[in-house]
């Protein structure tokens, strides 16, 4: 036993003296940390780094398998779940290790930015971590890609449109991206590369790049309200703090990273277990034109936002809030990098993060049930409530039937079944007179397209008398207040200060 | 495996710092030769990415008008008048591993007669694929919800102009369109001025076509 152990420490000095790497990889791990940073709050970066880990590993294993040819992707992705031993299983954990990726990497964005650790002399790990998070969401709509069926077919075609808004160079930035006309198999060949080559490498080296400032720079002081940051005397402070409360990160800090890391993987891989892989959706085949793309959970929110933008704001916030955005975040510790640390005292800091928070989070609730897209079977499907039909004219009933025929309901809901896209057809009669009705059903207007075209004089005759009898019980009918002046002032003149009361 | 090795292989290098005036010129001539060596690998790059860039760059820089090539739709009698209907055809330009990618839907519209419209798939919006509605005569796209009248005019919705049409003609009794690459704002760039949404006055001025049925 001796003798091995002995044998051990031999093959380690062998190593040691050609390698150099033990002596010093052991002193950045027994590195001493102020003893508050011994937290919860600070496990997020190593999270990450495993779960990069396991991205790079998974990755390499799929790739085994997997097809980076337009003709046979999907069909390997197939045969990865249905006939390669675990092959749904691996799939699956690269696919909800990508999603645990963006969320822990947002959540230590927003914790670093709490404890105002971007501030000097941490400015560029900041600056190297934002470029961490652009890549992350890179290999996240890369990895969608590659995961090429309808989603991501469909989904490149929105990316090649939002290229094509590009002013000047936006015809030979789609052709980048495609690599050729259409989307096809040089395409697939391109995000392959990308997604397994190119994005990775940087990546890899970025993540290099800030762990090693993080040890050469130590890592952030747990922050104490009125405690300033101030560039002449940062440094000794911390040094001071350091040599007081110092403990070595490894074992008495790193334990709670390592706890905590173990939790993540082991949260992916339950994830994995009882959810399973994402998709693929149906075949890459654009002739199979019954579907609704969808961007994958991170990118929920941009396709929400795409389709509340009007047409004329459309392009320029596309390139121009990016740029703000990213610009914002590369900036901010170049103009902030003294002063308050402490989130406390720091009530804007806390309001921008809550903010957009909130935001992304309403965004991404709207991009899971898109209430702005047509219902395309709603028509053919939802049935009208037998309330609706019960003691109806011939003439209402016809209007009914005319209702569902034109596909009203792709856009209007009834009886909550039916599209969200226009309002309610609920108690329409109670909102607008018959003239009104007509008025909008032919030439349309406020996001309605005109149905003159569609519907004949009787149709829209039938069409208005049963939207007169949808009054949400027995609301009172709307009426036209003008008309009733008018009326009014036909039997009886009136002064004329009155007749402007209805406007 | 010596356990006797010493530890730093940088203990001996004490001794050789002692003919120091001789070497101060060779070392400018060295100097001098390095940023040499320097110029040389930058002009070896230069030509290096003349290549690469010019691989890389490629699709973008291919100067072919012919992009768009004549693809045969079928003859006439496959379009019934009045009516729309969904055509695929192949790409002209494909690769051997495009698979189902290379097949293209598009919307066939027969006004009347030798009156066509042929349509592309994909939503001025966003380039989602496009459906037809005959009875209520709209294009819808299940992405965002822009909607298109029969002719392929903007009806409603995110899109900031109508439809993209293919150019065609009729050639022995055949429809022929002139398609190749995914049509998009860079390639169809809007020739009308983008109508702004939620504005009832535009709307129904822009639908001036679809007045009251007499």
């Amino acid at each position: 036993m001796a003798s091995l152990k002995r044998r051990g420490t031999d093959v380690y000095n062998w190593l040691e003296r050609r390698l150099g790497l033990g002596t010093p990889a052991l002193e950045a791990a027994r590195h001493n940390v102020p003893a508050s940073t011994s937290s919860w709050w600070y496990v997020f970066g190593s999270a990450a780094t495993v779960i990069l880990a396991l991205q790079v590993v998974t990755g390499i294993l799929l790739a085994l398998v997997y097809s980076p040819t337009a003709s046979n992707a999907w069909n390997s992705l197939e045969f990865l779940d249905q006939n390669v031993q675990l092959g749904w299983y691996l799939r699956a954990m690269h696919g909800w290790g990508s999603d645990f990726m963006i969320a822990i990497v947002l959540i230590h964005l927003a914790q670093v930015f709490l404890f105002g650790a971007y501030k000097f002399p941490r400015e560029l790990t900041w600056i190297v971590g934002v470029f961490l998070l652009l890549l992350t969401l890179g290999m996240a709509f890369t990895g969608q890609v590659l995961r090429f069926d309808q989603d991501a077919y469909w989904g490149l075609g929105i990316g090649a449109s939002i290229m094509s808004r590009v002013p000047i160079v936006g015809g030979p930035l789609v052709d980048l991206l495609l690599g050729g006309p259409i989307i096809a198999g040089p395409t697939l060949s391109r995000f392959f590369t990308l997604h397994v080559f190119l994005i990775p490498a940087i990546l890899l080296a970025l993540v290099g790049l800030h762990l090693l400032m993080v040890l050469r720079l130590g890592i952030n002081e747990w922050p104490m309200p009125g405690r300033l940051v101030n560039k002449t005397t940062y440094t000794q402070e911390y040094h001071q703090l350091t040599e007081k409360t110092g403990i070595p990160f490894v074992p008495d800090a790193a334990w709670k990273d390592a706890v905590f890391a173990a939790v993540i993987v082991l949260a992916i891989m339950a994830c994995a277990f009882f959810f399973g892989p994402f998709g693929p959706t149906g075949q890459p085949d654009p002739t199979i034109i019954q579907t609704a793309p969808r961007p994958d959970f991170a990118f929920l929110w941009i396709y929400a936002v795409l389709a509340y933008l009007p047409a004329s704001l459309e392009t320029p916030v596309l390139f121009v809030a990016p740029v703000l955005a990213i610009g914002g975040l590369l900036l901010l510790p170049l103009l902030s990098g003294e002063g308050e640390k402490h989130w406390s005292r720091r009530p804007v800091a806390v309001l921008m993060i809550v903010l957009i928070a909130v935001t992304l989070g309403v965004f991404t609730r709207l991009g899971t049930y898109t209430p702005w897209s047509p219902v395309m079977n709603a028509w053919s499907s939802d049935p009208i409530p037998v309330a609706d039909l019960r003691d109806r004219t011939p003439l209402e009933r016809e209007g009914a039937l005319v209702l569902q025929n034109k596909q009203c309901r792709n856009c209007h809901s009834i009886g909550g079944a039916g599209g969200m896209r226009g309002p309610a057809l609920d108690a329409i009669a109670s909102r607008m007179t018959e003239d009104q009705m007509i008025r909008q059903v032919l030439q349309g207007g406020g996001n309605m397209p005109a149905y003159g075209n569609a519907l004949n004089p009787s149709e829209t005759t039938a069409l208005v008398h049963f939207l007169l009898t949808l009054r949400g019980g027995n609301l009172q009918h709307a009426v036209d207040a003008s008309r009733q002046m008018v009326l009014s002032s036909q039997q009886s003149p009136v002064p004329a200060a009155s007749t402007t009361e209805g406007h | 495996m010596n356990p006797s090795e010493p530890l730093s292989p940088n203990d001996q290098n004490s001794a050789a710092e002692t003919a120091a005036p001789q070497q101060s010129a060779s070392h400018s001539r060295r100097a001098l030769l390095f940023k040499l060596s320097l110029l040389l690998n930058g002009a070896v790059g230069a030509a290096l990415a003349v290549p690469i860039l010019g691989y890389l760059l490629g699709p973008a820089l291919k100067k072919s008008p012919g992009a768009d090539s004549w693809i045969n739709l079928g003859p006439l009698g496959d379009f019934p008048e009045g009516e729309t209907r969904l055509v695929n055809f192949r790409s002209p330009q494909t690769t051997p591993w495009d698979g189902q990618t290379g097949d293209i839907p598009c919307w066939v519209r027969r006004i009347s007669g030798r009156q066509f419209q042929v349509f592309a798939i994909n939503c001025a919006h966003l380039g989602c694929p496009v459906r037809w509605f005959a009875q209520s005569r709209l294009f819808l796209c299940p992405c965002h919800g822009g909607a298109y009248y029969e002719d392929g005019s903007r009806a409603s919705g995110p899109p900031e102009r109508g439809l993209f049409e293919y150019e065609h003609r009729i050639v022995a009794g055949s429809l022929l369109i002139s398609a190749g690459k995914l049509p998009t704002l860079a390639t169809r760039a809007c020739n009308q001025k983008p109508l702004t949404q939620i504005q009832a006055t535009s709307a129904s001025a822009q639908s001036g076509d679809n007045s009251w049925p007499a």
